[in-house]
């Protein structure tokens, strides 16, 4: 090749990548961030335990973001200081026990309350259903949400995949079973404000996830397996059920709609649904 | 040790068929896996930049796509079923096929020998064979964007049952079946490697070189192997019960009950989460074989360019070692909300952040080894400083992935796709890239053009940053991933501007590539001749020529005295001194070192 | 004039016995030039102990779906064909004879090496037959793969151990070669023992599958 222009000092690249670092990284990093808050960021939150989660989703983003500004600005200031120059030589360090114990000990001290906090709010998650709780069932399938109530007499009737009619027969409910005659099978779930809710969740086909955004709820739906979730929705409106596990060429279409509403437009749609049994749902 | 007059002449006498095809020179076969490997990285990364035209500009057209992928674009638009094989294969050919292949089979096998002071690995012909299950694998895996149903749908990770029942989508059909098939070649090609990797730093050291004198490199290259042997075989076992469960009707994985596309499926009493565990048993290690090589090279690196000893030696061998036993112990943290017990779930938080106590005083180090530093910046070092800043992101941004509870909002969003784009794509390739600038001259004899690198560098590091910084935002709104449009959701609809943006970075972040692409041709045939050791560096590759010749250190192999990171040691003459030389100079009568002649 | 040191930042080593020499493959010391020591083991020998690993772990990975497969509402255990029994004693016997190939090899006896490895690789060839069998006795009982979820274990972990086992074979009868055109009995040994290491785990791990099939 042909003889190339000299490099650039070692001091001047060392200014200018210093500066990268800090101007692109930390300042614009945290600038961004701001900004993003208003423009994507979490939905407004509606569930009892989606405010715990955001709790510990802004003390991580705190602690992080620390972390984040701290070391960017050191490696910029090393990295715009230290360039090569003149003869001196680097100097002669290259062990230190304290230092290596302190920032062994800082960041295991600020994990352990991380993951001490983290704990405490998967156990609330994960903790028994409040006794006044309603239950359904949701099943995800390829491409779409179905959701059960068990009717007037508490009780979900026998399913069984063989009887599966798309239109006739979704769920796949056992007629000769009296429990399943009253249950509701409806591709729109409606719940209660503010009252406690369980949903145990199945799968017609492969994994889906069961995913709400507002309610920070996600809960993957596994062919085979009945998972069981609870969590109290705390403001009424219409939301939006999500899959969020790859299920297919229609992943992308699987929205499920769910309602939000007062006990008394509940129980006013409640009892305009019709059991599965009669009709095929709406 | 000697070669004999003989020997040397028998190497020129081998075909060439036999020197530089089927070579059993590690040398040749290192090349030969990094150049693969990059080839591999032009195919990711173009299946990279259509997942980005479909994300950024989803519902436009494109004609001229699709006259080059007739069969995944209707209308000039891309198809559903072809972006969820695109998704699939990018991921699965940008982490087996060309950062495990590039930085463990490409820089392990060029470097071990040279760097222990060997003349070659432990077995040669072993080493020829592992190389060469790459390339059938390669077209093995490709070849399934050609059969019906094209490529697999089912992502990198392949959950069952979407991969193991034909009906639940096009590409679970032979496209998954060559996928599962190409993916057991390379496993067994990996492991042939580790064998060998880890028989030969045992046993080939030269004389002087202790475990705890062997570069940081090495060390890296040998943990990662004792981590591919015990990991991958898990894999295997997983690929195996797949490929049965869709061929001979078992049910290792798929349970009973299923309807899907209408019919009942005969299959019953599998667990599709016995296939998630094998997987990440794998997988999780796997992230840390993509990330050890680097961060043995940019230790490395940073060491040679800031003419000082790495910073706490000790512990990045400790930690190195630290965190490979731990990966083995984190995986459930792909499962928090998979339906796994949450107890467990808890268990492998725990874990998930103890491993990220090593990888910082990792990242602690690195920043005091440029402390008080006399910084060079080439772009070797330019890449290795990236390194260090990529893995501070999205070393961070796991430790929101690590806790559960807030897992449960951001699993399977572009948080995730952000988090391991920071880890993997940006740092893993920063220390690919860094290796290649740093052992160009000692590969081929030549240099490459330093501009170029520097320019490269720039939009590269920029680049990368806002292409997959803002990603992070998408998944905060709550964007999933693999999803090939985000038009069905009122929480999404505000990510037009975001995902265009980022789409637009990724293309000229993908164009810029092109600038490496050419430097490293052009300089192979056009670079300036490199001298032995133009970094003045310490380590045994650098004492020998470049390119080193067959054998790789002439007649008598190196005898090491010091450790590898004697850079700007007071009183010595140079700012650093080699590993091959003496604490004292030999005595010799009437020398400079018999002390009656003076 | 002072004598130029040159110094180091390495810390200094702990009292002890000399660096490991140059370490080269045990069989081929190339040079008599520098006084080499052989290392302490052949790298034939670390690299079995490697590969034993990683197939122990590949069982590993099949044993914990055995268990969890096992666990589940339809789990049957089949009966299996009794000529396992006599596979099974046809496998130790190679082991022995191997076994008793390195004792008298180390004695001196090179034919004995030669014949116990001939009688191995025979031995072990009879085995495979014995499998073939007794996978044809369980179709001919009609059990198939996909008959239940034990059967399909069964099949999977015969069959990926037969397949190792070809793998012994073969090197088996590279060891014969070998063992043959050796001049010494530590010439034939330093290929015999790395193989009959990785035979006995074969071995061994044949008892496990067994003992798993049958039993758990």
């Amino acid at each position: 090749m042909a003889a190339a222009p000299p490099p650039p000092d070692a001091r001047t690249t060392g200014r200018q990548f210093g500066a990268l670092i800090f101007g692109m990284i930390v300042v614009g990093g945290v600038v961004l961030t701001l900004v993003a808050r208003n423009l994507w960021w979490l939905p407004p939150v509606a569930s009892a335990h989606g405010l715990e989660v955001d709790r510990l989703f802004y003390t991580t983003l705190v602690v992080t973001g620390i972390v984040f500004v701290g070391v960017h600005a050191l490696l910029a200031f090393f990295v715009w200081r230290y360039g090569a120059r003149g003869g001196e030589r680097a100097a002669y360090w290259h062990e230190d026990r304290t230092l290596e114990l302190t920032y062994t000990l800082v960041p295991a001290a600020i994990l352990v309350s991380l993951v001490s906090m983290g704990a405490v709010v998967w156990s609330r998650v994960h903790s028994a259903p409040p006794p006044n709780a309603e239950v359904i069932e949701v099943r995800g399938e390829q491409f779409g949400w179905v959701a059960r109530y068990p009717g007037p007499d508490g009780v979900f009737g026998r399913i069984y995949p063989e009887l599966i009619n798309t239109i006739k027969n979704p769920m796949g409910l056992d007629p000769a079973d009296p429990a399943g005659a009253d249950d509701i099978v409806t591709r729109e779930v409606h719940l209660v404000v503010n009252k406690p809710i369980r949903i145990r969740l199945r799968s017609k086909d492969v994994i889906h996830s069961f995913f709400i955004p507002a309610f920070r709820v996600k809960q993957d739906a596994v062919p085979g397996m009945t998972v069981e979730i609870w969590f109290i929705p705390t403001k009424e409106g219409d939301y939006e059920i999500a899959c969020a596990e790859l299920c297919g060429v229609g992943h992308y279409i699987m929205r499920g709609k769910l309602k939000v509403e007062t006990q008394a437009a509940f129980d006013a749609w409640y009892a305009q649904q019709p059991p599965a049994l009669a009709q095929p749902p709406k | 040790m000697t070669i004999t007059h003989h020997e040397v002449h028998a190497d020129h006498q081998l075909s060439f068929v036999r020197r530089y095809i089927f070579s059993q020179d590690h040398k040749i076969i290192g090349i030969q896996y990094l150049m693969t490997s990059f080839v591999m990285a032009l195919v990711g990364g173009l299946l990279a930049m259509l997942i980005r035209l479909q994300v950024g500009f989803p519902g436009a057209r494109w004609p001229l796509a699709g006259l080059l992928f007739p069969g995944g674009f209707s209308g000039g638009a891309i198809k559903p079923d072809f972006y969820l094989s695109v998704v699939t294969m990018h991921g699965t050919i940008m982490i087996f096929f060309v950062l495990t292949t590039s930085l463990s089979g490409g820089f392990g096998n060029f470097l071990i020998p040279l760097q222990i002071g060997a003349r070659d690995m432990a077995f040669p012909f072993l080493n020829m064979l592992s190389y060469w299950l790459y390339p059938p694998a390669i077209l093995i895996l490709l070849a399934s964007f050609f059969v019906a149903g094209g490529a697999p749908n089912s992502g990198w990770t392949a959950y069952v049952p979407l991969s193991a029942l034909k009906e639940a989508a096009p590409g679970s059909g032979l496209g998954q079946t060559l996928w599962l098939i190409a993916l057991a070649m390379l496993i067994v090609a990996f492991l042939f490697g580790s064998l060998n990797y880890i028989t030969t730093i045992f046993q080939m050291r030269t004389r002087g070189m202790s475990m705890m004198r062997m570069p940081l490199t090495i060390w890296a290259m040998f943990v990662t192997a004792i981590l591919m042997l015990l990991a991958f075989p898990v894999l295997f076992a997983a690929v195996i019960m797949l490929l049965f469960d869709r061929l001979a009707g078992t049910s290792f994985f798929v349970p009973s009950g299923l309807v899907v596309g209408g019919q009942l499926i005969s299959h019953s009493g599998g667990n599709p989460l016995l296939w998630q565990h094998l997987f990440w048993f794998l997988g999780h290690p796997e992230v840390y074989v993509l990330i050890l090589p680097p961060m043995g090279i940019v230790s490395e690196i940073l060491a040679t360019q800031a003419r000082k000893p790495i910073f706490g030696y000790r512990y990045m061998v400790g930690s190195m070692v630290a965190i490979a036993g731990l990966s083995f112990l984190v995986w459930g943290h792909h499962m928090y909300v998979s339906g796994m017990h949450p107890l467990v779930g808890a268990a492998f938080m725990a874990t998930t952040l103890v491993i990220a106590i090593p990888s910082a005083i990792k990242t602690f180090n690195w920043v005091a080894t440029l402390w008080r530093a006399r910084i060079r910046f080439s772009p070797a070092m330019l890449f290795a400083i990236g390194f260090v800043s990529l893995f501070v992101t999205g070393g961070l941004t796991g430790i929101f992935l690590g806790s559960p509870p807030v897992d449960i909002y951001l699993h399977d969003t572009y948080f995730v796709v952000a988090h391991f784009h920071f880890v993997m794509a940006s740092a893993a390739l920063f220390g690919l890239f860094a290796g290649t600038y740093h052992w160009f001259p000692k590969m081929f004899g030549r240099m490459m053009d330093e501009r170029l690198g520097r320019i490269h560098f720039w939009l590269t590091f920029v680049g990368i940053y806002a292409t997959f910084f803002p990603m992070h935002f998408a998944g905060v709104a709550g964007m999933m991933r693999r999803i090939y449009s985000t038009s069905l959701y009122a929480h999404l609809q505000g990510l037009g501007v975001l995902n265009m943006f980022i789409s637009l970075a990724a293309f000229g972040l993908g164009l810029a590539q092109l600038i490496f692409a050419y430097n490293f041709l052009v300089s192979l045939f056009r670079g300036q001749k490199a001298e032995a050791n133009p970094w003045e560096a310490t380590t045994l590759e650098w004492q020998t020529s470049s390119p080193p010749p067959h054998g790789n250190f002439g007649d008598t192999l190196p005898t090491v005295y010091r450790w590898p990171y004697d850079y700007s040691v007071p009183d010595a003459p140079r700012d650093y001194i080699p590993q091959t030389v003496p604490p004292t100079p030999l005595p010799v009568q009437g020398g400079a070192g018999d002390p009656g002649a003076q | 004039m002072a004598v130029p040191q040159a110094p180091t930042l390495e810390k200094p080593p702990p009292p002890r016995g000399p660096n490991r020499p140059n370490g080269e493959d045990g069989g081929h010391p190339r040079d008599g030039g520098d006084a080499m020591v052989r290392p302490p083991l052949p790298s034939a020998r670390i690299a079995v102990w490697l590969l034993v690993g990683a197939i122990t772990i590949l069982f590993a990975a099949f044993t914990s779906t055995y268990l969890a497969r096992r666990g589940e509402a339809d789990w049957r255990v089949g009966p299996l064909p009794s000529i396992l029994w006599l596979n099974t004693l046809v496998l130790l016997l190679s082991s022995a004879s191997l076994y008793w190939a390195r004792h008298r090899g180390r004695r001196g006896h090179l034919d004995d090496v030669r014949m116990g490895v001939a009688v191995a690789t025979a031995l072990g060839v009879l085995f495979l037959m014995g499998q073939v069998a007794a996978w044809r006795q369980l179709v001919a009982a009609g059990i198939y793969l996909t008959t239940n979820p034990h059967s399909a274990f069964f099949y999977l972990l015969t069959g990926t151990h037969a397949v190792h086992l070809v793998g012994g074979v073969a090197a088996l009868g590279y060891a014969l070669r070998a063992a043959r055109r050796a001049t010494n009995p530590a010439r034939a040994l330093e290929v015999v023992e790395p193989v009959a290491t990785y035979w006995h785990f074969v071995d061994g791990l044949w008892l496990y599958l067994f003992g798993i099939l049958f039993w758990l």
